[in-house]
């Protein structure tokens, strides 16, 4: 652990996270729950642990970086921005809304903690690459991390990042795959098999772990075997995950990638996650 | 208004980047593995610190450059203009222009200069392309002095730029002294019968048109639009209210380049007489680059021509 936190305060922070994410969807009718709840874990240990930055100054240039590669679940970046107070709570109530500084998809200059605007899948691990580039030719010690979807690997562009990342030798540049094996269409296996992603990436020359992207105890080792290595690699962690994690109906449904929860499913929704069905 | 013989206007811009950077070491150069087209091998090799070169990925390499450019750097995204108008367009939208960041994209070969190597490789739609997109800033120079100018100019730009290049020699124009400045529209010569405008290398066949015109008694004035976007509209308003008419002149297809942002300004405003010369929505070929030009209309006889008929 990076911050002297315990793993117990983590998952009461996940389920905030969880929380907040169904509470902003559900308000705006629209927006991506399947893949902000697969990630929520993940970047609940980032923002509450893993990340060295300043909520009161959000561009402090020494701050660690984040970029979320797979915009479109930024219900779950925008939660742990709130509960950081990096803006008002009650911002999460304008989610998707005309000028609400929580955009459709991330949006680097309405939103406070934003580093970068990402919503067209595939680019982001390049800017992430770029921003760990600076940080090495400038000789600072922040870190960039950089959350990409399985079936965002699909695009060509992630494996020329990577590429690009092992060739300047970023050990600064953490790449977490959020592995949800479910994509808009369908599953990954029918619509574009990954195989064996960790394979991949260890190929491209990255120093990588395979973990449950649910339990908070992988998570935070992993990051913490990360902050102990010396080896002049980039990272990855290929996080196995659960599109929708939390909510029984939106459990590996397809379906759920897109779509708002109504009241009845909503409250329902809410009282699945409040009872403690995450990280477990 | 003399016409010498010149250097490429990429020549200028490998130029431009070393001497920027001799002084700031927030100049970047992004290569995509044609930096010796592009002429950024002494960048490289005297700035190492400061380039990167992502290979043949310049999807990837757009995205880098706007991550330098979170930092405060200043990165030269370098390519050439089929590939940075169109491999990576859908990135300079989304992480350059959206974002507003400090990317300028630097393309050589940017319409029929790269004459022999066919229409895979020139690039005639890219000014058009980016038009279209909120924020861009589209800069073609006219030759190698005014090309080192603008490049520089460039660099204390706030946003992204398109910078775009050509890959043989073209006739210089300008001197050393002179001054540009992004988004205005430079005079080379008075008149008030007609008025030519012109983007990037063609100037020099404004120049040629307007001579013959001035000999024939015709009085030309003549405007070096570098900057197609923003457009100096107060220029072409001025052309409207105090000449017979306008020929635009460019190495671009005809539809979206300089002439059709002329053509907006002219016919919201009530309009002149306005003729378009420019590439007649086709693709080249590998040819001679005066011959490619020709069979477009691109020819000082055709611009003689079209400005007799304003008056």
């Amino acid at each position: 652990m990076r911050q002297d936190n315990s793993v117990e305060f983590l998952k009461e922070k996940a389920i905030d996270v969880r929380t907040t994410i169904l509470t902003m969807i559900h308000e705006a009718k629209s927006g991506h729950p399947g893949g902000s709840l697969s990630s929520a874990d993940i970047l609940t240990a980032l923002y509450f642990d893993e990340l060295n930055i300043n909520p009161r100054n959000p561009k402090w240039d020494k701050r660690d970086r984040f970029v979320l590669s797979k915009g479109h679940a930024c219900p779950v970046q925008y939660s742990c921005l709130a509960l950081k107070e990096y803006f008002d709570y009650d911002e999460i109530f304008t989610l998707r809304k005309e000028g609400s500084i929580l955009q459709g998809h991330p949006d680097m200059k309405r939103c406070p903690g934003i580093d970068i605007s990402t919503g067209s899948l595939g680019q982001g691990l390049s800017v992430a690459v770029g921003m760990a580039l600076a940080a090495k030719r400038d000789k600072k010690d922040y870190r960039v991390f950089c959350v990409v979807g399985d079936g965002e690997s699909n695009e060509g562009q992630i494996w020329e990042a990577v590429e690009t990342a092992s060739k300047y030798e970023l050990d600064n540049l953490v790449i977490i795959i959020d592995k949800n094996r479910l994509q808009n269409d369908n599953t990954c296996e029918f619509v574009m098999p990954s195989r064996d992603i960790a394979k991949k990436l260890d190929a491209f020359g990255c120093e990588t772990q395979d973990i449950d992207g649910h339990k908070m105890e992988e998570i935070t080792q992993a990051f913490d075997k990360i902050r102990a290595s010396k080896v002049k690699k980039p990272h990855a962690i290929v996080a196995h995950t659960t599109k929708g994690r939390g909510v029984s109906f939106m459990e590996d449904v397809v379906a759920w990638h897109g779509m708002a929860p109504n009241d009845e499913q909503f409250e329902i929704a809410l009282k699945e996650v409040k009872g403690g069905l995450v990280c477990k | 208004m003399q016409i010498r013989e010149g250097k490429p206007t990429r020549e200028a811009y490998g130029q431009a980047v070393l001497e920027l950077a001799a002084n700031d070491s927030n100049i970047y150069v992004v290569d995509c593995d044609i930096g010796k087209s592009c002429k950024t091998v002494p960048f490289s090799q005297q700035f190492p610190n400061q380039h990167v070169n992502v290979g043949i990925a310049e999807q990837n390499a757009l995205g880098v450059g706007a991550g330098l450019a979170t930092t405060g750097k200043i990165p030269f995204v370098t390519t050439y203009a089929v590939f940075g108008s169109m491999r990576m367009l859908e990135q300079i939208r989304q992480e350059a222009c959206y974002t507003k960041l400090n990317v300028k994209i630097a393309c050589s070969h940017g319409g029929f200069t790269p004459a022999n190597d066919g229409a895979s490789h020139q690039g005639i739609e890219d000014m058009g392309l980016f038009r279209c997109v909120p924020n861009m800033t589209i800069v073609a120079p006219a030759d190698f002095d005014s090309a080192l100018k603008l490049v520089k100019a460039s660099a204390k730009y706030d946003g992204p730029v398109y910078l775009r290049f050509t890959r043989d020699a073209v006739p210089s124009i300008y001197n050393s002294d002179d001054e540009l400045e992004i988004g205005k529209a430079n005079e080379l010569n008075k008149g008030n019968d007609v008025c030519i405008i012109c983007t990037g290398d063609i100037l020099s066949k404004g120049v040629l048109a307007a001579q013959q015109l001035e000999k024939e008694g015709i009085s030309v004035r003549l405007l070096d639009m570098h900057t197609i976007k923003p457009l100096d509209k107060d220029a072409v308003l001025k052309a409207i209210d105090e000449t017979k008419g306008i020929v635009t002149v460019e190495d671009h297809n005809i539809i979206n380049g300089l002439g059709s942002a002329v053509a907006e300004v002219v016919a919201e405003t009530g309009g002149c007489k306005f003729k378009r010369i420019g590439i007649q929505d086709q693709f080249g070929e590998s040819a001679p680059y005066e011959h490619l030009l020709a069979k477009n209309g691109v020819s000082v006889e055709n611009i003689v021509k079209e400005c007799k008929k304003m008056l």
